[in-house]
């Protein structure tokens, strides 16, 4: 399978995407954790509302074969959560980079993406060409 | 002239090759002799050196084991036993004795992993989770625990990982619940920090710091109460509360959800499975929606196949034990399938017309004796009961004397008291309760009493009453399947119909690694349908159980010394039980000598989920050792962690021969670094069945460990459960194996009990007694070495085709071997999933897929599969591996081959639309057509995430269904 690594995207080693929309930053799992995860079946997000530390666990992803849990990057207030990925897994299974983002969170201090693999970091880790 | 005594030693019929066959096999290896080949395989410093000892018996035939042993079950007493407590006499329909327990094709299949070929016990479990569903009104049941006491426990982990207020910690116990049970639930609540708290109030206090109770209907003195006012009130302060509840008297009551409870437990074994000395029984959980994602345990849930038709299939299997591993909430495994069958057969048999009559018939005959009783000055308590009740009188020990001599067995009270010490007595009615057996219980007391009322003249009213407890209307187990088999024909029938859809040992080789399918003889388990075993209470006067007694200390005598360790407990009634009552006594150990510093427990990365899961459930902290290139320890990271946690390591966990199949070489050394420190090593002994007879645990360093007795001594896997998992240790930790009380004022800081009963799933070590007896010291080393042998041939077959992922020392293997299959989905689109479903159509069940190395297959002959069968699956192997190639070289697509569509079913192959791009014999006769018998898959390929991601695990009511023709699977 040929993953798409777009531009705008940082990774942390835990296979979460972030990517920044303004004051905001989305949050989903990378096009090969899901791959790896195989079919995803559950998806639990934390409440909204809620403020979380640096590498907390926000959530748990099932497929038929393994459970994994999602850790944020940054201490931050989750904002919103993608409701549809919850209805409909097979959202986050189709499109992880998309449609199947998991959070939009507001990071509660300073925060640097250089601490995350920008996508060709990250490419060279999971798909070494 | 003296005529030769004809000897048919068993263990010839236990081992498949024969001694030429044996030396086929050794020549390929490049051996002559098997002494010379398994010197080379195990490494040299633990090798037995002497025989083991004249303690083992010295093998004999079957008719003079089972000679034997009926002379042993003769010293077991059968009594009438009235104790209850959880344990009643019930009648084992004989259509359902015959065909289903006494039927290997019910009892020697596996876990149902590999669904298509599993379509029948997967619909037999679903009915049960429909039954229990239907008994209890909640939606969602799972297909068993293991017994009554383990799934209060597990019910209340439930209510503790769903608590909303994490600071709260009490769980309280209603005073009906039994003393045995509240015993487990304080061995799982110890080590979490669950602190348990007895109530014996309708109207408790209620705090935040409680997330949960338990109460139990019918109680320990037969009491039943309307727990609504409670349950309401519990709820306002955000506590969950669990019930256990006898299903037979929720027949009668209204459902135990609609009086607001959050989860029910109870046992299954009234439902027609014999009372067996305490177990095997299956234990149910029901509860509502909003626990889906943790009920431990198995749940069946319906998907539908490639070809759409509607199959079942395990569900929602992340929520395990063996997958979440450290962060599991539950201490099970397995399940008790065979059973939970049985008792969804019993219902099915009965339906809830019979099961109701069954339940009032016990509630009039319990009113009867009542009032009788009354008019003797014997008087319970006031109040609504359903079947059983409790006296005090000052003539209680005269009166449990004469019931001996009668032949009753009545509950002593107070629990645990010797007779003459007797306050009161109590009587539990069940469904073999007569008219004759009340006047005989009347007569005796009667006499005691010095009365001469006649008590056939006081008519027995049979007008059935349940006071003071809201009931229930009949209208329940509406399903069609409850209704349709009420004719035996149709019920042997339906079982038979079921059963041909399940691959077991009667179709093939189930070379499963790490699982031992190993045979499961007919002598072997021909003795636990005896009286003599079936019938005894588990909490009978002990002279009345000297027989099974007699094979628990033989038992406990051949296992010590085939290990080389010192005692035994047989109370873990699975081998995440055994492991978790291992590292209990390791605990107990340090608590004794006020150490609580020792708290972690080291565990290899290549460890079963059970381990850690385990670990963490007994209270220690797990620290992961990483396994080196060749699959073995890291030494090197051992010894890191040792230096770093010295004083705090409680305990190394290891499997040996390791979970890749290959005997480390280094084993003596880890043992001894582990002592080093103060620590314990702690064996899985999953992978006994490459040791026995030939190296001995306890000898090269372990302290404590767990068997399996379902795999290494041949009890059979029933379709998922029942297993046995005894505790095994060496003398320094024999003071902390479990105990058992059958009251709750005995047990101390330092004791602790895993199962309801003594001696767990007690009725069935007899199979293990009659293996080791016909067997003998020889045969046991003749079969561990032949196991190895069979592995290693086929190791051999396939390498040059598949790589074996891993190898001992001289490249052998162990018991298994594992072939690696993580570089086929990058060249043909495949993985090991589709090679496990193409082996269907081969007529083999799959070895065990991406365990414990994603994307590999372990396969694990057994010394029971002969030569024949063992060639027949390397040739299948051979065939697919060209079949690989043949799709790795495009001539046949990625997505449309032989491989991705399997398995094929006889609705596809006699279809007039076959439009794939092979041939139908490619497809289902791949061997050709004479191959024997073919066995064919119930359903194609089935859609495991659909059915996870629209789960259902019972067949809902017929009404809810009119709309649509929908037909219960």
């Amino acid at each position: 399978m040929a993953y798409k690594f777009p531009e705008d995207l940082f990774y942390a080693d835990t296979h979460e995407y972030v990517k920044q929309e303004n004051d905001f930053i989305k949050i989903g799992i990378s096009e090969f954790a899901v791959d790896q995860l195989g079919d995803i079946v559950f998806v639990d997000l934390v409440e909204t509302g809620v403020t979380l530390q640096k590498g907390e666990t926000f959530g748990t992803i099932e497929s038929v074969k393994a459970v994994e849990e999602v850790y944020l990057p940054f201490s931050a207030e989750i904002i919103q959560r993608n409701e549809k990925i919850i209805d409909n897994p097979e959202i986050l299974q189709n499109d992880p980079i998309n449609d199947g983002w998991l959070l939009i969170i507001k990071p509660i201090e300073d925060f640097s993406l250089d601490d995350l693999m920008n996508s060709h970091e990250y490419k060279s880790k999971v798909a070494p060409s | 002239m003296q005529l030769e005594k004809y000897s048919d030693l068993f263990i010839k019929r236990h081992v498949g090759p024969s001694n030429n066959d044996q030396e086929k096999m050794l020549r390929k290896l490049g051996f002559n002799n098997i002494e010379d080949f398994i010197k080379e395989v195990i490494p040299e410093d633990i090798q037995l050196k002497n025989n083991l000892s004249s303690k083992l018996p010295k093998g004999c035939s079957e008719s003079q084991a089972i000679q034997d042993l009926d002379a042993i079950s003769q010293q077991n007493k059968v009594y009438r036993s009235l104790i209850g407590l959880g344990y009643y006499g019930t009648h084992t329909p004989s259509v359902i004795q015959r065909n289903v327990l006494e039927n290997p094709r019910w009892y020697t299949s596996y876990t149902p992993y590999q669904a298509e070929i599993s379509q029948g016990r997967l619909e037999a479990l679903f009915n049960f989770q429909t039954l229990i569903c239907e008994l209890t009104g909640f939606e969602i049941a799972n297909a068993s625990l293991l017994d009554e006491g383990s799934a209060a426990a597990e019910a209340m982990s439930v209510a503790y990982s769903a608590r909303k207020n994490k600071s709260a910690n009490i769980f309280l116990v209603h005073e009906s619940v039994y003393a045995h049970t509240f015993n487990v639930l304080l061995t799982r609540a110890r080590p979490l920090g669950i602190k348990l708290k007895r109530f014996d109030s309708h109207n408790p206090e209620f705090t935040n710091s409680i997330f949960g109770m338990m109460i139990q209907l019918p109680g320990q003195t037969g009491d039943l109460f309307d727990p609504s006012f409670i349950i309401s009130k519990a709820h306002k302060f955000n506590i969950f509360t669990c019930a256990s509840i006898d299903p037979l008297a929720q027949t009668l009551i209204k459902p135990i959800a609609s009086l607001g409870a959050d989860i029910a437990i109870g046992s299954m074994q009234r439902f027609g499975v014999p009372i067996g000395f305490g177990g095997p029984h299956a234990a149910f959980f029901a509860c509502s929606d909003q626990f889906k994602r943790l009920i431990p345990g198995r749940i069946v849930g319906e998907s539908i196949s490639k070809e759409g038709e509607k199959s079942l299939r395990l569900a929602l299997q992340t929520r395990e034990q063996h997958i979440r591993r450290e962060k599991a909430t539950s201490n099970i495994c397995t399940a008790q399938s065979l059973l939970a069958i049985i008792s969804s057969f019993y219902a099915i048999y009965h339906g809830s017309e019979g099961l109701c009559k069954i339940a009032k018939r016990i509630v009039i005959f319990r009113r009867y004796l009542e009032l009788c009783l009354g008019k003797l000055g014997l008087f319970a308590k006031e109040g609504p009961r359903f079947d059983s009740f409790d006296i005090y009188s000052n003539k209680a020990p005269v009166i449990h004397q004469e019931a001996l001599k009668n032949g009753f067995n009545l509950r002593i009270l107070p629990l645990g008291a010797e007779i003459d010490k007797a306050e009161g007595f109590g009587i539990s009615i069940d469904e073999l309760t007569d008219e004759n057996e009340i006047f005989q219980i009347l007569n005796f007391i009667a006499k005691i009493c010095g009365s001469d009322i006649d008590f056939r003249k006081i008519p027995i009213d049979y007008f059935y009453e349940l006071d003071g407890i809201p009931t229930r209307d009949e209208n329940f187990m509406k399903q069609d399947i409850f209704k349709n088999f009420k004719s035996e024909t149709e019920l042997m029938r339906y079982i038979f119909h079921l059963s041909e859809k399940d691959f077991s040992l009667v179709d093939g080789m189930i070379p499963l690694g790490s699982c031992t399918m190993k045979l499961n003889s007919a002598a072997e388990l021909n003795p636990i349908s005896w009286d003599n075993f079936s019938s005894l209470h588990p909490f009978a006067p002990k002279y009345q159980t000297k027989g099974y007694l007699q094979i628990i200390s033989d038992l406990e005598k051949w296992i010590c010394e085939i290990v080389g360790l010192n005692a035994v407990s047989f109370q873990p009634n699975a081998g995440s039980q055994g492991e978790f009552a291992g590292l209990l006594a390791i605990k107990s150990y340090f608590n004794s000598k006020n150490n609580f510093l020792r708290k972690k427990c080291l565990i290899p990365s290549s460890a079963h989920g059970t381990n850690p899961a385990s670990a963490v459930m007994a209270g220690f902290e797990v620290v992961s050792i990483k396994c080196d290139h060749k699959g073995n320890i890291d030494i090197e990271d051992l010894s890191n962690k040792l230096n770093e946690f010295g004083p705090q390591v409680a305990a190394l966990m290891l499997t040996y021969p390791s979970t890749h199949g290959v005997f480390e070489l280094r084993i003596k050394d880890i043992c001894s670094s582990v002592h080093n420190v103060g620590g314990f090593v702690y064996l899985d002994g999953a992978n006994l069945n490459a040791q026995v007879g030939l190296c001995k645990p306890g000898e090269y360093g372990i302290d404590v460990c767990h068997l399996n007795l379902h795999k290494t001594f041949c009890i059979p896997h029933g379709g998922g459960g029942p297993g046995v998992g005894p505790v095994v240790v060496s003398e320094t930790l024999k003071p902390f194996l479990p105990n058992h009380f059958i009251n709750d004022i005995s047990i101390n800081d330092l004791q602790y009990s895993v199962s309801s009963s003594k001696y767990g799933s007690a009725s069935i070590l007899p199979i293990s007694w009659m293996y080791i007896k016909m067997t003998g010291f020889q045969g046991l080393r003749k079969a561990s070495m032949q196991a190895i042998l069979s592995a290693n041939y086929i190791a051999f077959n396939l390498k040059n085709k598949f790589k074996i992922l891993y190898k001992g020392q001289n490249g052998f293997v162990a018991h298994e071997c594992i072939l690696d299959f993580r570089d086929l989905k990058l060249k043909t689109g495949l993985t090991v999933n589709d090679i496990a479903k193409r082996l269907i159509d081969y007529s083999f069940h799959a070895p065990t897929i991406s365990w414990p190395v994603p994307e590999t297959m372990m396969i694990e002959p057994t010394e029971s599969e002969s030569l024949k069968e063992i060639d027949r699956f390397c040739n299948a192997m051979l065939l697919i591996s060209d079949e690989i190639i043949e799709v790795k070289n495009g001539i046949f697509p990625k997505n449309n081959n032989v491989i991705s569509n399997s398995p094929h079913t006889i609705k596809q192959l006699i279809s007039d639309d076959w439009h794939n791009p092979y041939t139908k014999q490619k497809a289902a006769y791949p061997f050709g057509y004479n191959i024997g018998s073919k066995f064919w898959a119930a359903v194609s390929r089935i859609d495991n995430a659909y059915g996870d991601r629209n789960l259902i695990c019972s067949c809902s009511f017929p009404e809810q269904e009119s709309t649509e023709e929908k037909e219960c699977a």
